[in-house]
């Protein structure tokens, strides 16, 4: 479980984050939701110490992350996995490479131990035997699997996800969110999506936050979602034409 | 206005410096920075070198209109302004261009794309894993380059020198071969070894702190070329001033 304390961060004089406070629990998918510029890619990034917070706490398993030293973030970072909006795969490697990389960094295995892992993670994203691809020669939505075969290498206990549908078409975005959830239920990982893609929110959205103006404005089930009378929410959910026939 | 961005630079040489997480990796980093910054730098090395060594030699033959001054000073100059000046430093503020603008653009287009917050969110040093090898290749490579620039340099001035009728071989040989003072070469091994650190250093620091796009990877590539040019100038007249 993750848990958040009364997040405030500032960028000079513009505050971002005005003292967020969630929990976070294993096992289930949990959405970071709201437009543009409310905070959400700040907060994840506050959570995984990509930026410090300028004050609030973010506990993992109740260890202060906030408060540790480097050599203590390392040792927790290594139960992280994160697939990024532009999937941030290294564009020297090849697909093996990438997924390899963390278990080359961080554990002592054989190479055919190592060589059996990445070809799990391929299996479990559906890209078997494409280890030898470079990642430019990859579409969109491969390097959105091979990012999550990257994430979920090491066997992580949080699974972070920054706009995971992001620049993909439909179908395939189905498929990342189905994936993501299905790690999360099969690894019981404490996994945090943050998107803005309404199909993402009533597909997965087990446990949904919606940040406003860098606060939490609400927090509910994708069951709740629809009918809930909060005002900002319904303006956020109900944006699209076809969503508002879908109201009515 | 210095300040803050010095402390930063000095900060992220901290986070250089740290305990790497796996030698074998580093190592392997190691050397692929030293084929890359040394063997491929090599040519545009040799090419500059033969010519600064000729244009030496020429314009030193050119200046020497005094019956009273034996022609065989050419040889002298030509082989203590490589030695001292020449080699050390128009070699660095030509790898600066070459390198630095690479090393600038390399890290700027990965902070951009996020591979170094992938790399941090892995648990990895990222200062350290990215800038170390490049740091460790560079001041392999380049004083081993600097070495091969001043031979090249004085058989530049050599050719030059005879081919023109300047001076004669015998007389630029006995130049080159008398008065040496070796601790000019000393000179030079610790000028290529900082300017070798400005290199790497301060365009490793331009692409690591980018922010934005394309745009701005292209601007701290430049500015990692500029700010580097300046500094190995202030970095010669400092060790020439200490150890001359």
């Amino acid at each position: 479980m993750i848990e958040i304390k009364n997040i405030r961060k500032s960028f000079g004089h513009r505050t971002v984050l005005k003292g967020i406070s969630a929990e976070f629990k294993d096992g289930i998918t949990n959405l970071v939701i709201g437009g543009s510029g409310s905070g959400k890619t700040t907060l994840l990034k506050c959570m995984v110490g990509l930026h410090e917070p300028n004050s609030g706490s973010v506990f993992y398993d109740e260890r202060n992350f906030t408060s540790m030293n480097f050599e203590a973030r390392t040792h927790v970072r290594t139960e992280i996995g994160m697939l990024f909006q532009g999937s941030a795969l290294f564009d020297s490697m090849n697909v093996e490479e990438n997924i390899m990389f963390p278990l080359n960094m961080f554990t002592e295995l054989s190479f055919k131990e190592k060589r059996d892992r990445v070809n799990f993670c391929l299996e479990r994203v559906n890209l078997a035997g494409n280890n030898q691809l470079l990642v430019s020669e990859l579409s969109g939505g491969m390097k959105k699997r091979v990012g999550i075969a990257r994430a979920i290498a090491m066997n992580p206990k949080y699974l972070f996800c920054d706009e995971p549908n992001s620049g993909l078409d439909p179908k395939t975005a189905i498929v990342i969110d189905e994936l993501i959830q299905e790690i999360t239920e099969e690894y019981r990982t404490t996994t945090i999506v943050v998107t803005h893609d309404m199909n993402s929110v009533m597909g997965i959205g087990e446990n949904i936050i919606f940040l406003h103006q860098g606060t939490k404005w609400w927090e509910g089930s994708n069951k709740e979602i629809t009918t809930t009378d909060n005002k900002e929410l319904n303006e956020f959910v109900f944006a699209s034409k076809f969503m508002k026939k879908l109201q009515k | 206005m210095i300040f803050y961005p010095l402390g930063k630079y000095i900060l992220l040489l901290k986070a250089v410096f740290r305990k790497p997480e796996k030698w074998s990796l580093y190592r392997k980093e190691i050397f692929h920075e030293m084929n890359y910054m040394g063997v491929g730098s090599l040519g545009i090395i040799c090419i500059i070198s033969i010519f600064l060594g000729a244009v030496t030699t020429v314009q030193t033959a050119f200046q020497l209109v005094s019956d009273l001054v034996p022609k065989s000073v050419i040889g002298g100059i030509v082989r203590d302004s490589s030695i001292l000046e020449l080699s050390p430093t128009i070699s660095a503020i030509v790898l600066a261009g070459k390198i630095g603008s690479s090393v600038a653009s390399q890290i700027g287009t990965m902070r951009v794309t996020e591979q170094i917050d992938a790399l941090e969110i892995m648990g990895i040093n990222s200062p350290g894993y990215l800038i170390l090898p490049k740091i460790i290749g560079a001041i392999t490579m380049i004083p081993l380059l600097v070495i091969i620039s001043i031979a090249l340099s004085i058989v530049g001035g050599y050719l030059a020198g005879t081919a023109s009728g300047a001076v004669t071989p015998q007389s630029f040989i006995e130049g080159l071969t008398s008065d040496f003072i070796p601790f000019t070469f000393t000179v030079s091994m610790v000028k290529s070894v900082i300017f070798a650190f400005i290199i790497t250093s301060v365009a490793a620091y331009q692409g690591f702190y980018t922010h934005g796009g394309a745009l701005e990877v292209g601007q701290s590539s430049t500015k990692a070329v500029v700010i580097s040019c300046i500094m190995i100038l202030f970095a010669d007249y400092i060790v020439a001033q200490l150890l001359l």
